[in-house]
């Protein structure tokens, strides 16, 4: 089975060709089931990769497939080829599974607009990179998928391109990881340079052995790789480009900007954790990146009122624990939220759309109220999400972030206190949203007496991500942990020994991590039902610190004083005065001289052909004088 | 014998006869028989030459030059004629539209 799994990539790369030549003479209806099928397809085959992968002894679960030579220029080539370990089918299984629970959702959800074909054609397309993004057996086939799935960001963000506010975050998406693609592909340049290879075996085998542990380079190769996830899984200092890219389809945000392609960076570190462990320092950068934009996310997640914004700043924050995990080791605890993270952010996300869609399309929270009453197929979905995203016992957010803050406790004790204020931060505005939005009093009534429930193409798959939100959770229970032992030879093919746990502080941890996630809804209820002007008064006892908060740090503004506008000054000196002056000035002068020449030598041709002849003469004497005087 | 050095002196003078037509008339009849009568003159120092070294190459070269000659008359005297038809003129300074 493992030989066929091109399959996975066939099917999507099929779907997005058809749709995309004979999407509009297919129909709307046509492409809205062709597309999940194809998904569905490459599912299956996820499904059936990972059975036999199970079915191989340990130490046979990883293995190649190798498509056809890709390239070969002098002793540099790269084959296109498929690598299916623990690592790759996990990453396989949550991309097609969501992937294809968003395609559903998206027929029903996408069904009035007028280019369906085009947006089925982009997800399929999505699919396509994200799987060759995770399946690549070297880092120039990543490089491509990584490539992919940024076009696709930055053409679905911007698919309602009438709208300026959604050209325009296209426009900032693509731009701002175009600053993280080049650090990834100054990472690449180095591992070439140094190894000579760029197959992930190949690289495991020889890092350790060509470069020293802690040596200059693979620091600089390790940092590099850092620098690209931030700006692929926004994160500080390129995290300012997700919040916009809310200006999508909703869909769109919940597998792009919040399931899948935003986890790349951290699916790359764990890939690359040979490279990391031999670069501690750059793990500690990574974690301290990730703690920092997990706490700064989230205070600014409690300030907005917009519900996408507010997943948006919660997706960022909860990738930031995903690089907490990474950067202290614990590869499998960030893998193991990404997964759980993928189904419930989800979920949240296609729970914002269904309500958004009752609303007309409206986003702010504080016109909402009440709608339990009204959705509650949504309701109950939406506070499946929310809980798994603050950390409820027993629902999968709680297993998977206590993990990370497990393995944070052991290496890096001031990261784990900053992520346990975030964790009750977290549950803070998790249900924040869930007690404004659904309960309490409505606030607009016009509004509310609008709102209807979905149709059940939406809310189908909003129970199965509710189930798979809770489920998910369950693979990765502390102390048994069958995704530890699962992943584990992925990130250390040679076989190094499983660091041994103290149970007893895992489940002390455990209580505490519980406890903080129950304060936290303890608080969201006291803040925003029993008591609504608490947070005004808090608020009001903040003072600056509160208007920073709110206004998010200012970093869209500082962004544009010290970056955008220098560059954009620039762009028009180079335009109006460089390139005016300069280039065109240089062009016309040497045209301008040319004519001058011209002019001048036209005088030369008098019409007077006795004059010709003359000349013709004087030559000939001065050529046969200086044949006979030679 | 007539020494060769006759001969070259003649063809030299008529060479130069012709070049002074060429150069100073205006009539393009004129000068078009100044050219011929250069031809003429190089036709001269070739078979003087032919003579001298008694190398037959010379003159063979010589029917050559009267072949194109013969040829050259004909395209010129109809070039000549196109441009009486035009300009109702032989002079040659009329004749300027290539003026720069």
């Amino acid at each position: 089975m493992l030989d066929y799994a091109w399959l996975m990539l066939l099917f999507p790369a099929l779907g997005t060709l058809i749709i995309s030549l004979f999407g509009t003479r297919l129909g709307k209806r046509a492409v809205s089931i062709l597309a999940p099928a194809m998904v569905f397809l490459s599912f299956v085959v996820a499904v059936a990769a990972f059975v036999s992968l199970l079915g191989l002894p340990v130490d046979e679960r990883s293995r190649e497939v190798t498509l056809w030579r890709w390239m070969v220029v002098g002793n540099f080539s790269v084959d296109a080829a498929l690598l299916l370990d623990q690592l790759s089918i996990t990453m396989a299984l949550a991309v097609t599974c969501v992937g294809f629970l968003i395609h559903v959702y998206s027929a029903g959800y996408m069904h009035d607009d007028e280019r369906v074909p085009r947006y089925f054609a982009f997800l399929n397309l999505f699919i396509l990179a994200m799987l060759t993004l995770v399946l690549a057996n070297n880092y120039l086939l990543l490089f491509v998928g990584w490539e992919g799935v940024g076009l696709v960001s930055y053409l679905l963000i911007g698919f309602w391109f009438e709208k300026p506010a959604a050209a325009d975050a296209g426009k900032k998406a693509f731009i701002v990881n175009r600053v993280g693609d080049f650090g990834l592909l100054l990472a690449i340049m180095f591992i070439w340079t140094g190894i000579g290879s760029l197959r992930f075996a190949d690289v495991f085998a020889l890092a350790p052995q060509v470069w020293p542990a802690g040596s200059a380079v693979v620091g600089a190769v390790t940092l590099l790789m850092l620098l690209a996830s931030t700006g692929k899984s926004a994160q500080i200092p390129l995290y300012v480009w997700l919040p916009d890219a809310m200006e999508g389809p909703t869909p769109v945000s919940a597998l792009i900007h919040a399931a899948t392609m935003v986890t790349a960076g951290v699916y790359m570190i764990a890939r690359s954790a040979v490279l990391f462990d031999l670069a501690p320092a750059s793990g500690n950068w990574v974690a301290w990146v990730g703690v920092l934009t997990a706490f700064f996310a989230g205070t600014i997640a409690l300030t907005q009122t917009d519900l996408k914004r507010i997943l948006a700043y919660s997706t960022v924050s909860q990738l930031g624990f995903m690089f907490i995990a990474v950067g202290v080791g614990a590869y499998a605890a960030g893998i193991f939220h990404l997964v759980t993270h993928a189904f419930f952010k989800a979920l949240l996300f296609l729970s914002a759309g269904s309500v958004m869609h009752a609303l007309n399309g409206e986003l702010d929270i504080r016109k909402m109220g009440n709608l339990r009453v009204k959705l509650p197929t949504t309701y109950w979905t939406f506070l499946v999400g929310a809980a798994a995203l603050a950390g409820i016992p027993l629902f999968s957010g709680f297993f998977s972030k206590d993990a990370i803050l497990f393995a944070a406790f052991e290496k890096q004790l001031p990261v784990w206190i900053i992520g346990v204020i975030t964790a009750f931060i977290t549950a803070l505005y998790s249900f924040r949203m869930v007690f404004v939005t659904f309960w309490g009093q409505e606030r607009d009534r016009r509004l509310f007496n609008h709102a209807h429930e979905s149709p059940r193409v939406v809310t189908i798959p909003l129970i199965i991500l509710a189930v798979g939100a809770v489920l998910t959770g369950y693979i990765g229970l502390p102390a048994i942990s069958a995704i530890d032992g699962w992943l584990a030879p992925a990130f250390h093919p040679a076989g190094a020994a499983a660091e041994t746990h103290s149970v007893a502080l895992e489940l002390i941890l455990l209580v505490v991590s519980g406890l903080i996630a129950l304060a936290g809804v303890f608080a969201a209820y006291q803040a925003y039902m029993v008591d609504p002007d608490l947070p005004k008064r808090v608020r009001a006892s903040l003072g600056r610190v509160g208007r920073l908060v709110e206004n998010k740090y200012y970093i869209d503004e500082i962004y544009d004083m010290f970056v955008v506008n220098p560059l954009r000054d620039l762009g028009g000196w180079l335009g109006g005065v460089f390139d005016r002056r300069g280039i065109d000035g240089a062009v016309n002068g040497l045209a301008g001289v040319t004519g001058w020449l011209g002019a001048q030598a036209r005088r030369l041709q008098t019409g007077m052909v006795g004059l010709y002849a003359l000349a013709m003469l004087f030559g000939a004497v001065a050529l046969l004088a200086w044949l006979a005087t030679r | 014998m007539v020494p060769t050095s006759y001969f070259l002196i003649l063809s030299a003078l008529l060479f130069t006869i012709g070049t002074l037509g060429v150069l100073v008339r205006r009539n393009v009849l004129i000068i078009f028989m100044s050219v011929e009568m250069m031809l003429n003159a190089v036709n001269l120092s070739f078979a003087a030459l032919a003579r001298h070294f008694l190398d037959l190459n010379g003159q063979i070269f010589m029917l050559m030059v009267m072949v194109v000659a013969a040829a050259e008359v004909a395209v010129g005297l109809a070039i000549v004629m196109a441009v009486i038809r035009n300009k109702d003129t032989t002079n040659i300074e009329d004749v300027n539209l290539l003026k720069g």
